[in-house]
């Protein structure tokens, strides 16, 4: 763990937040969900070039996976590595099950209005990433499949889902390292499937470090054939 | 899985297309009308995306329709939801028993990561969805492509978060039909892809009916 003066950048993410960041070809953002519990939606666009961006599909049968997690990368649309996951304490991370709208907020918590909230209001993760897309000339249209860290929805034998609680303990972390310039747009509030019955948010904390980009002998770079590939491409991208 | 017949006559249908594999398509399906797609020879993937015929920048959402439903693969009573929240279509029928939405389309760079940095030349569904739309469907762009059905394709995944392109389960003559709950655009890649046994490495014909409502 690096020593507080390392971090380039630390911020903590209230529950019910959202934010905006570029990870340089190299950095680590390392994500910590603090009280336990927490879910951290993330849109991934190349930053230079954002119509090239994160593509569920293409990320999940290159590894023949249906969760993420250390040794896994997220792919691009392109044939490129958006970012590798260098750390993880979990060993599940969702990417197929979505975002909550304001609608299924309704329905589920009742109405949190600004009007009688004021800060405190209840906020969901499509409308909270739509407003920090917006920011950067992007929109619905751009809106595709997202991750989800520190959440877990398994599948049984027969492709059932069941949301698992209590999967991620207060302190989890996960660590994404930047293979392109990276664009995250992170919103941090509840699932839609938590079945907690209480609008209660939680808090992630980002923190960047320096850090340089994988190299052939890199876990991710490794862990699979089509990895490998993926990283060729993408170095030839900055050649 | 349980399998679901249709009472529709195809002799009756309104539109009848036999789409060669290695082609795209798209077309308009209005709100009532049943479409059906007919895996004609056996285990052909049929690369589908569908946007709300208003307004095209709500369209399909795979997350959606897997978390509004529970369960990650396609089937009769299988509601298609959108980025919006709302059913474009409804899953009426099927003989097949289980469609794909998570293995996405194959594309030009994906095939190089996936299968040889040489196979970038091979025909992919990409091409043919961005031609489709640079031809016919101008509202649309690669903005608008994100993780579409993978009709008769068999994709399973498992408790331990594997997934895996397996063998098909589908045969000839099987088919899915759906009913449009709005007017909605299809878009179609009759899947070209080579490299793994998603169409039993021999692309077929299918063919595409449209009932009046």
């Amino acid at each position: 763990m690096p020593e507080s003066s390392e971090w380039l950048h630390e911020e903590m993410l209230r529950g019910g937040q959202m934010a905006s960041l570029v990870l340089k070809r190299g950095q680590i953002l390392q994500l910590t969900d603090v009280d336990g519990g927490a879910c951290l939606s993330v849109l991934l666009f190349n930053a230079d070039f954002p119509l090239e961006r994160y593509n569920m599909p293409d990320t999940l049968k290159a590894q023949h996976i249906a969760r993420l997690t250390a040794g896994n990368v997220l792919y691009s649309d392109m044939g490129r590595v958006l970012c590798s996951v260098v750390a993880d304490s979990l060993g599940w991370h969702d990417t197929i099950t979505g975002v909550m709208d304001a609608r299924v907020m309704t329905e589920k918590y009742g109405v949190g209005s600004y009007q009688a909230l004021r800060n405190e209001r209840h906020r969901n993760g499509r409308d909270n990433l739509l407003v920090e897309l917006a920011k950067f000339g992007l929109g619905k249209r751009d809106f595709g499949p997202n991750v989800n860290f520190f959440v877990k929805v398994e599948p049984d034998a027969s492709g059932q889902l069941r949301f698992i609680t209590a999967h991620s303990p207060p302190g989890s972390s996960v660590e994404l390292r930047a293979e392109l310039n990276t664009l995250l747009v992170l919103s941090a509030t509840p699932h839609p499937l938590d079945p907690e019955p209480r609008y209660l948010p939680k808090s992630v904390k980002l923190s960047i470090r320096a850090g340089k980009a994988a190299t052939a002998d890199d876990a991710c770079f490794r862990s699979c054939p089509e990895n490998a590939r993926g990283f060729a491409l993408t170095e030839a991208y900055f050649r | 899985m349980t399998l679901h017949e249709s009472s529709l006559d195809p002799t009756h249908a309104a539109f009848r297309r036999v789409l060669e594999s290695g082609l795209g398509f798209s077309h308009v399906v209005r709100k009532g009308e049943a479409f059906r797609i007919v895996d004609l020879e056996g285990n052909q993937a049929v690369d589908t995306l569908f946007f709300s015929a208003r307004d095209t920048a709500e369209r399909y959402s795979a997350v959606d329709t897997i978390r509004r439903q529970g369960a990650v693969y396609l089937t009769t009573g299988s509601a298609l939801v959108s980025s919006e929240g709302n059913v474009l279509l409804t899953i009426t029928a099927d003989t097949c028993g289980r469609h794909d939405t998570l293995g996405g389309a194959c594309a030009a760079e994906s095939n190089q990561v996936r299968y040889a940095l040489d196979k970038k030349y091979m025909h992919n569904c990409r091409d043919n969805f961005l031609l489709e739309i640079a031809e016919r469907r101008p509202e649309l762009s690669k903005r608008d492509l994100t993780a579409n059905i993978n009709f008769f394709m068999n994709v399973p995944v498992s408790p331990e978060g594997e997934l895996h392109f397996e063998d098909g389960i589908s045969a000839p003559g099987r088919y899915v039909e759906m009913r449009a709950e709005t007017d909605v655009i299809v878009l179609i890649s009759n899947c070209p892809q080579l490299n793994n046994p998603c169409n039993g490495y021999d692309p077929t014909p299918v063919e595409l009916l449209v009932w009046s409502a």
